[in-house]
């Protein structure tokens, strides 16, 4: 058998790491960063999905073909949110609530 | 006459080994989870469109949630992801007691999740009037900004709804693991049941790592009360 035993002390560094990050984004929040505090949130999760992903799913010891498949289907994912934010970001046809006055222009509202 | 090798427990005769047999169920397992990918992914696209036409407004309603309870269940949630592997890493060493122990730990964790978010979150925004459809009130003090507010309970009630759906069934598939364990179903060769549904578990998990950013802290906390 050459399944990857991952050492327990792995798994609770991992967890440790987590629960660090949890904090430290939290704590974050707190702090006004302006369009960097959505950054640092969205960077931060990524970093703990990635530690969740390679270590506790076991992906860093799984085969290529797995790899592979994951990456195809996170690129289909960054498909879904672009295309779609491409035709919000520039067409401008999502419509205008009432009541609303003038509204920004659409990029300076993103963030 | 031809002496048949008996086949390990578990071992499904279309595989040439049980290395193949588990890379097989991983692959299909990551395959089905990918989907799930896309059926969030929808949500989660769409909350970003909304959140960026309404931002004043979502701004207020992530006011309106409690980070403590976000960043406990977080806690929660990560600590039942740690029991999930250790769990699987029971059985890769064969040590029985500990892989129902470890599984146990985890129902004990999602459960306890899933009350924090019901009894504490859910019920206090239903007494709050924040559950649109259900007596929601929009409240003078928001301004303009208000009448979209419920647009940002929409938001979040069916996310983390859909999520709470998904930890549900999790409960459920671990309840068959635990008694499948106490049955000694599971060894260091034959252990696919485990990983596959560990993979579903820590996949809700990282649902919930995005959801709470993007519901419980995006919306400018350092304003300092927002309503």
């Amino acid at each position: 058998m050459s399944e990857h035993l991952v050492p327990t002390k792995t798994y609770i560094g991992i967890f440790v790491a987590l629960l660090l990050l949890t904090a430290l984004t939290t704590g974050i929040a707190y702090v006004d960063l302006g369009a960097w505090n959505t950054v640092a949130a969205l960077a931060i999760a990524m970093v703990k999905m990635l530690l969740v992903v390679l270590f506790f799913m076991h992906v860093k010891y799984s085969s290529g073909l797995t790899k592979v498949f994951i990456l195809a289907g996170v690129l289909f994912f960054a498909i879904l949110v672009t295309l779609t934010l491409a035709d919000e970001l520039t067409r401008h046809w999502s419509p205008t609530p009432s009541g609303w006055g003038a509204l920004l222009p659409f990029s300076t509202r993103f963030y | 006459m031809a002496v048949q090798q008996p086949h390990p427990p578990g071992f499904a005769h279309q595989f040439e080994d049980m290395q193949q047999q588990r890379e097989a169920g991983s692959l299909g397992m990551w395959v089905f989870l990918l989907t799930e990918l896309m059926f969030f992914g929808g949500l989660f696209a769409s909350y970003i469109i909304y959140r960026a036409l309404y931002l004043p407004s979502f701004e207020i309603g992530s006011h309106l949630l409690e980070v403590e309870f976000g960043a406990l269940n977080t806690a929660v949630l990560i600590g039942s992801s740690l029991t999930m592997a250790l769990a699987i890493r029971s059985a890769q060493v064969g040590r029985r007691g500990a892989q129902v122990g470890f599984l146990m730990a985890t129902m004990i964790l999602g459960a306890a999740f899933l009350f924090f978010k019901f009894t504490f979150e859910w019920h206090h925004d239903y007494i709050e009037h924040l559950v649109p459809g259900f007596g929601f009130v929009i409240r003078p003090e928001w301004g303009a900004a208000g009448a979209h507010v419920p647009l940002f309970f929409c938001f979040y009630f069916f996310m983390t709804g859909l999520h709470a759906l998904h930890m549900i069934i999790g409960l459920g598939i671990l309840t068959v693991l635990s008694v499948m364990a106490h049955r000694g179903r599971f060894n260091p060769a034959y252990y696919s049941p485990l990983e596959v549904s560990g993979l579903y578990w820590h996949f809700v998990d990282i649902v919930w790592i995005f959801l709470f950013p993007l519901l419980y802290l995006i919306g400018g906390r350092y304003i300092g009360g927002g309503h």
